[in-house]
């Protein structure tokens, strides 16, 4: 093939990187070939964002070599890689909050300046959202924190791949679709694919096996810091893929459980725009439709309504699992115990002291049970990759006695084995008489619920139960009347 | 060898480090002559830093923002007030002392009803209270400097087994305050708002009530700073919280607790209390003039930030 003729674009030999006791790279060697797109998937801790920021210039690794169309890169860093034309769209979203969609812009493109920039940066990046996601009704003028989720994502994929001055070489896309839906992720795709056919590298990441068999050339496997497998994408299936990473695909069969709720006492409802909302004790409850259409807001309104700001609960009826961790999920500066512990403070303590004998019991025993990653509960919670502060979240709510947990999109970079894990736990707790309200942007889950709500505008338009949950009733009433 | 690595990671060394090497080069200019009475010196008046620190940084942990300009203005009212009703019997001093902690808790409250009801940043929620409070002093006041009980006269002068009494009032606060801080519910609450309030919301923290509390608490302290320092000085002045509107922020920021939030620091109250107050009395001692003093205290307080602020964030 003419591709491979060529030299790569980058290439990792050998390289190491310990954090202390934990080898995040253990002698992984990588080339990335100009017109292919590199897939990449393994557990979460597995190396793949260790490896992705050695490749961007982030981190130097303690051992091995980097090189750049065959040349040895002895003084690589961040400048030096975006120089290069290596892009990188971050697991963490990592747009300034307080700036608008072309300052932004700016301040990833350097050589964008002098008068009028802000007018050129909104140009270079409207191009490139024209390009990615047509139709996307995001101006370069609306400031990044007024933005959803969703849009954010969209804004950082676009300015990965735009160009003021630097082509884009390498585009590294760590798990771009977590916060798209299904339509928006597809478009991204199929730009993936324009691109690596006029010549561009992609590394793709995501734990949606579909997605990287789908678009993928090569697949590259990372167990353990190491490079355990590196096929093409056609000699792998989801299944030999989810078994190269090492984690047991567990049959999980139909939802099993079409239970009728209707006898079953409400525990939440709600009445707003739309179809009223209403939960039962022991169902899980999902809430759908495309990414962004007011299914957080509802899960906040829901939150508000049934806590309070002034006076703490003794017996608190809701409690919250956060999708986006960095806004309302983690205290950063906490060790994972305390970020564990902090909603469940009331049942730990007594006269108001909190009993941190009780506090470190009940910490080790969820620490088994959801299986968190670490030497140490004392542990900074930074210290953890995203998947495993995701269950750290995970822990925190069910350890309380709240009889409904809400769950805003939590399995966001959580890998596949845990995921089958959190199900487990969910459909336990639920059968014990927990209620669960899951807004989720992936489908698998959606489906895992005894009835679903699905969003579309900010209202509630489409209740489904029992046998009609399925992918194509959802989609349908996402897509109702051609709005989005 | 790891011993002195880990000490050297508290942030509230440096703030020792820094008291303990301005009292040496103070005492060794008057070859040890004074050690006794600078020592009790340093530990009465930063008693009062101490107080009111503590207070600030209840609140400065809240996060960033968060802060109560209104510490001397409430000072001055809870002095004057009070030396106005106990009216030199010593009979009185317990209602007294109920007058100052009453004074306190409306200040608190009026502080978070302007935050929160008018939606007013506290920063400036806390300087106009801070006028409307001044102004009540004034007005109560009127020029009669009213001497304080002469029990209270004594007991905040004196000092028990050579500890000045008003360094063990600020001791016992300032353990009450660490166990709050390390050990309550409410101590982790605090310390989560501080960190990030949407999350804290969303752990289910009464984050209002928190708050509230926390601005209440501060003015208290500064209300009971007030009593005591009129009573020391013998009457209340209208001037006399002036000082500690900087000081009360100074010594939480020297001490190594977080300026934006979230972790707290009471060791370093008292480096940094202690510090402030021998910083000036060594550069007294050394015979500067007004103006290269205000300099050098300057940069000496310059230079132990940088210095403290070289650490990393430990691990909790």
């Amino acid at each position: 093939m003419m591709v491979h003729s060529r030299k790569a674009v980058i290439e990792v030999a050998d390289a190491r990187v310990s954090f202390g006791a934990v080898k995040a790279l253990d002698g992984a060697t990588l080339a990335i070939m100009p017109g292919e797109c590199v897939g990449l998937v393994g557990h979460n801790g597995a190396g793949k964002s260790t490896i992705v920021s050695v490749i961007n210039g982030g981190l130097t690794p303690h051992e091995g070599t980097l090189s750049g169309d065959g040349e040895p890169l002895a003084r690589y860093g961040v400048n030096a890689a975006r120089a290069m034309g290596v892009r990188c769209v971050f697991q963490e979203l990592s747009l300034c909050p307080n700036l608008t969609v072309a300052e932004n812009t700016r301040l990833m493109h350097r050589r964008i300046g002098g008068f009028g920039w802000r007018s050129r940066a909104c140009a270079v990046i409207e191009e490139s959202l024209d390009a990615v996601f047509p139709g996307h009704r995001i101006a370069g003028d609306r400031t990044v924190g007024e933005l959803s989720i969703a849009e954010r994502q969209m804004v950082e994929i676009a300015m990965a791949f735009s160009d003021a001055g630097v082509a884009p070489r390498l585009v590294i896309l760590d798990e771009p679709t977590s916060s798209l839906d299904a339509s928006l992720a597809e478009q991204m795709l199929a730009h993936v694919r324009r691109f690596v056919a006029a010549g561009g590298a992609v590394i793709l990441i995501s734990h949606i096996l579909g997605e990287i068999l789908s678009t993928a050339d090569r697949i590259v496997v990372m167990k353990d810091g190491r490079i355990v497998a590196d096929r093409p994408a056609d000699a792998f299936s989801e299944n030999s893929l989810v078994e190269t990473m090492g984690s047991v695909v567990r049959q999980e069969g139909a939802r099993g459980r079409s239970q009728d709720f209707s006898g079953a006492p409400p525990v939440l409802e709600w009445t707003g725009g739309g179809l009223p909302f209403r939960a039962r004790r022991g169902e899980v409850v999902g809430l759908a439709g495309l990414a962004g259409h007011g299914q957080t807001a509802m899960l906040m309104r829901l939150h508000a309504a049934n806590s309070s700001d002034w006076l703490p609960r003794r017996d608190p009826a809701v409690t919250f699992v956060a999708g986006d961790r960095r806004l309302n999920g983690v205290f950063e500066l906490w060790s994972i115990l305390r970020n564990f512990s902090i909603a469940s403070l009331g049942d730990l303590s007594r006269l108001g002291l909190v009993r941190s004998d009780r506090e470190g019991v009940r910490g080790a025993d969820w620490r088994k049970r959801i299986e968190i990653r670490t030497p140490d509960m004392e542990n900074r919670i930074l210290s953890l990759s995203g998947g495993n502060q995701q269950k750290v979240l995970f822990a925190r709510a069910l350890a309380t006695r709240a009889p409904v947990v809400l769950m805003d999109d939590p399995m966001r970079g959580v890998d596949v084995g845990t995921k089958q894990e959190v199900y487990e736990i969910v459909r336990q707790e639920a059968a014990g008489g927990r209620t669960f309200v899951w807004y989720s942007t992936e489908m698998e889950e959606v489906c895992l619920c005894d009835r679903v709500y699905v969003f579309r505008e900010g209202a509630i338009v489409a209740e489904l139960a029992g046998d009609a949950v399925s992918e194509d009733n959802i989609l349908a009433a996402s897509f109702e009347r051609g709005a989005a | 060898m790891n011993a002195l690595v880990r000490l050297f990671s508290r942030p509230w060394i440096w703030s020792w480090g820094a008291a303990f090497v301005i009292w040496f080069a103070t005492i060794m200019v008057t070859g040890g002559a004074s050690t006794l009475g600078l020592t009790q010196a340093a530990l009465t008046f930063a008693a009062f830093s101490i107080i009111v620190g503590l207070g600030q940084m209840f609140v400065i942990t809240l996060g960033p923002g968060n802060i109560d300009l209104s510490v001397p203005a409430t000072m001055t009212l809870a002095g004057t007030v009070a030396l106005k009703f106990m009216n030199v019997e010593n009979g009185m001093i317990l209602p007294g002392l109920a007058v100052a902690v009453l004074i306190g808790v409306a200040v608190g409250i009026g502080n978070y009803a302007l935050i929160k009801a008018l939606r007013i940043p506290p920063i400036i929620a806390t300087l106009s209270m801070s006028f409307i409070v001044q102004s009540a002093a004034i007005w109560t006041n009127r020029g009669l400097r009213i001497k304080p009980p002469s029990f209270l006269a004594d007991f905040t002068t004196s000092a028990t087994l050579g500890v000045p009494n008003l360094a063990l009032v600020a001791l016992a606060l300032s353990l009450l305050s660490w166990l709050v801080l390390e050990k309550t519910v409410y101590g982790r609450w605090i310390s989560a708002i501080g960190q990030s309030m949407p999350a804290a919301r969303m752990a289910g923290i009464p984050v209002d009530g928190v708050r509230f509390i926390t601005y209440v608490f501060c003015a208290v302290l500064a209300a009971l700073a007030g009593y005591l320092l009129a009573c020391f000085s013998g009457g209340a002045a209208l001037n006399m919280g002036s000082e500690y509107l900087l000081m009360s922020i100074a010594v939480v920021v020297i001490g190594g607790t977080a300026v934006a939030g979230g972790d707290s620091n009471v060791p370093g109250i008292w480096g940094a209390s202690l510090f402030m107050f021998l910083v000036v009395s060594m550069l007294n001692t050394y015979g500067l003039g007004a103006g290269i003093r205000l300099i050098m205290t300057g940069l000496i307080i310059i230079s132990v930030i940088l210095l403290a602020g070289g650490r990393k964030p430990g691990a909790r």
